[in-house]
């Protein structure tokens, strides 16, 4: 088989919606590079593999292994300590692998509640209340389904990450510029950047890349982006339009802001930020134009969920990683 | 889950020019405060990072107490409103997190309320210990929540040890 010849490449899905592999599918005939330079292997959503077929793999046989989604369950964490022993390179892709994302929004409520939740909400069709069992006996013998852990972690916080590609998803663009670099790399025309980079990403923030003017900032009242009639030229964060920008990396090419919605903040914490809400809330603390005690309370009434709101995506990657709930109850 | 033996850990940021003084000057005229809070002195509370109030949290304080000079006496101007802006916003995100916004408290003092640098801190000190330990990532562990779990392997705090995937 000549194609046993190839690089072999893998992607997995771990705690995620999907996305990430949507994004990659979307680069559109430069999938066919991946398709010539490298062997799939491994790849859930796009073709049959068993989890023993990668067991029985050599160590380190894969070159690229490109794993998207959070550790929220034994499964996950399985899949990611045996894709990191069988990989040469260990690639978190996209947001809820390298920082938590929207799955790790959950990490506010213990884990309890959530399934609670899942199972027992007015929108659930669920009349006899049935929970699903970690274990059932049937005939045939024990089966089992993946155990829920308190928390959801990032790819790092469980394994060792070579490079790291923001984003939800990482825009196409950058997934293609990514794939060149490896081919490059393979056909020895270029070199690797260190490990740990953060890659298919810029090194400054999305304010940097905005488009929209700028003039001094002084904030009196924050606004729903629907409540009021946006200047499109103008910065947003300026109209009160709580914008995550200043905290945010570069590499979407300021992509909402352009489109006239504020930064909600997918590409993680810019070049070294170590906690973004932290930059956020000093970000926004020196653009509100108040002394006064009670009228700050008032313009900050004007954000009614700051942990969402600085925390979107970065929960789970941030210094507290989840809320006390979370650790307290598990 | 107060208990008698809890005894908080309190991190003190203080600005160079007057709470510092303050405290300072609390010491030299021997005021007594309980020792449970460590200081740190930084330029201007205007300096106060939020991370650091975060870094803080998650290293093991119980609670953070942040200190600078009157409003309208900031050696840097207008830098104390900065911080106070940042003290409201840490607190409401904290209680997002589910965790007492108490937990962290805003005083001025200038380079002359020693005593006031004394009593607010022993205030604080005894408002954490009723709150209790806050108890960072003591129990959430990674373990599984079923009964049957018995692979214990921490969240928040870095994994200790390895799973064995059979190769
Ligand atoms: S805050 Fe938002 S709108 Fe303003 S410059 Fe930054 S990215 Fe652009
Ligand atoms: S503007 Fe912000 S939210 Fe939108 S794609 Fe870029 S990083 Fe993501
Ligand atoms: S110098 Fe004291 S608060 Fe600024």
């Amino acid at each position: 088989m000549t194609d046993n010849a190839k690089p072999k490449f893998a992607m997995y899905w771990a705690a995620s919606c999907g996305g990430c592999e949507i994004a990659v599918l979307n680069i559109h005939e430069k999938i066919l590079d991946v398709d010539a330079n490298f062997e799939v292997v491994f790849w859930p959503v796009a073709m049959d593999a068993k989890y023993k077929d990668v067991e029985a793999m050599e160590d380190g046989s894969i070159l690229l292994t490109l794993f998207n989604g959070g550790i929220r369950n034994d499964e996950n964490e399985h899949i990611a300590r045996l894709l990191r022993r069988k990989s040469q390179l260990l690639v978190a892709f996209g947001s809820c692998a390298c920082e938590g994302c929207i799955p790790g929004l959950a990490n506010l409520s213990p884990a309890g509640e959530i399934v609670h939740t899942a199972f027992n909400t007015v929108s659930t069709d669920n009349p006899h209340g049935i929970y699903p069992r970690a274990s059932f006996d049937v005939p045939e013998g024990e089966i089992t389904i993946p155990k829920i852990f308190p928390t959801l972690r990032t790819l790092d916080q469980v394994v060792d990450v070579d490079y790291y590609m923001p984003g939800c998803p990482p825009e196409s663009h950058q997934i293609g510029a990514v794939i060149d670099l490896v081919v490059k790399v393979l056909h020895g025309e270029a070199q690797l950047p260190p490990k740990g980079s953060v890659i298919g990403a810029g090194n400054s923030t999305v304010c940097d890349e905005c488009t929209r003017k700028r003039n001094v900032k002084s904030i009196t009242s924050f606004k729903r982006i629907y409540d009021v009639e946006i200047d499109p030229e103008l910065c947003l964060l300026e109209q009160g339009i709580p914008c995550n920008g200043p905290a945010t990396r570069s590499g979407c090419n300021a992509r909402c802001v352009s489109a006239g919605a504020q930064c909600i903040g997918c590409y993680g914490p810019a070049e070294g930020v170590v906690d973004y809400g932290a930059r956020l809330i000093a970000a926004f603390a020196s653009v509100i134009d108040s002394t006064d005690p009670e009228e700050i309370e008032a313009i900050l009434d004007g954000i009614p969920d700051p942990a969402g709101q600085f925390y979107r995506f970065n929960l789970a990657g941030s210094l507290l990683k989840a809320g006390k709930p979370a650790w307290e109850k598990g | 889950m107060t208990t008698d033996t809890f005894e908080p850990t309190i991190i003190g940021f203080t600005c160079n020019w007057c709470s510092y003084r303050a405290a300072d000057l609390a010491g030299t005229a021997r005021l007594k405060y309980p020792p449970n809070i460590r200081l740190i002195r930084l330029m201007c509370s205007g300096r106060l990072d939020p991370t650091f109030v975060f870094k803080a949290l998650s290293s093991g304080a119980d609670g953070v107490m942040i200190t600078g000079c009157h409003p309208g006496e900031c050696h840097y101007l207008e830098q104390n409103y900065k911080a106070l802006r940042r003290f409201h916003l840490i607190r409401r995100t904290l209680k997002g997190f589910g965790v007492e916004p108490e937990r962290v408290k805003l005083v001025w003092a200038s380079a002359a309320e020693g005593a006031k640098f004394a009593s607010e801190t022993a205030s604080f000190i005894e408002e954490i210990r009723s709150l209790g330990p806050l108890n960072w990532g003591k129990s959430g562990g990674g373990r599984p929540t079923t009964e049957d779990g018995d692979s214990p392997s921490s969240v928040l705090r870095p994994q200790s040890e390895t799973e064995e995937v059979p190769a």
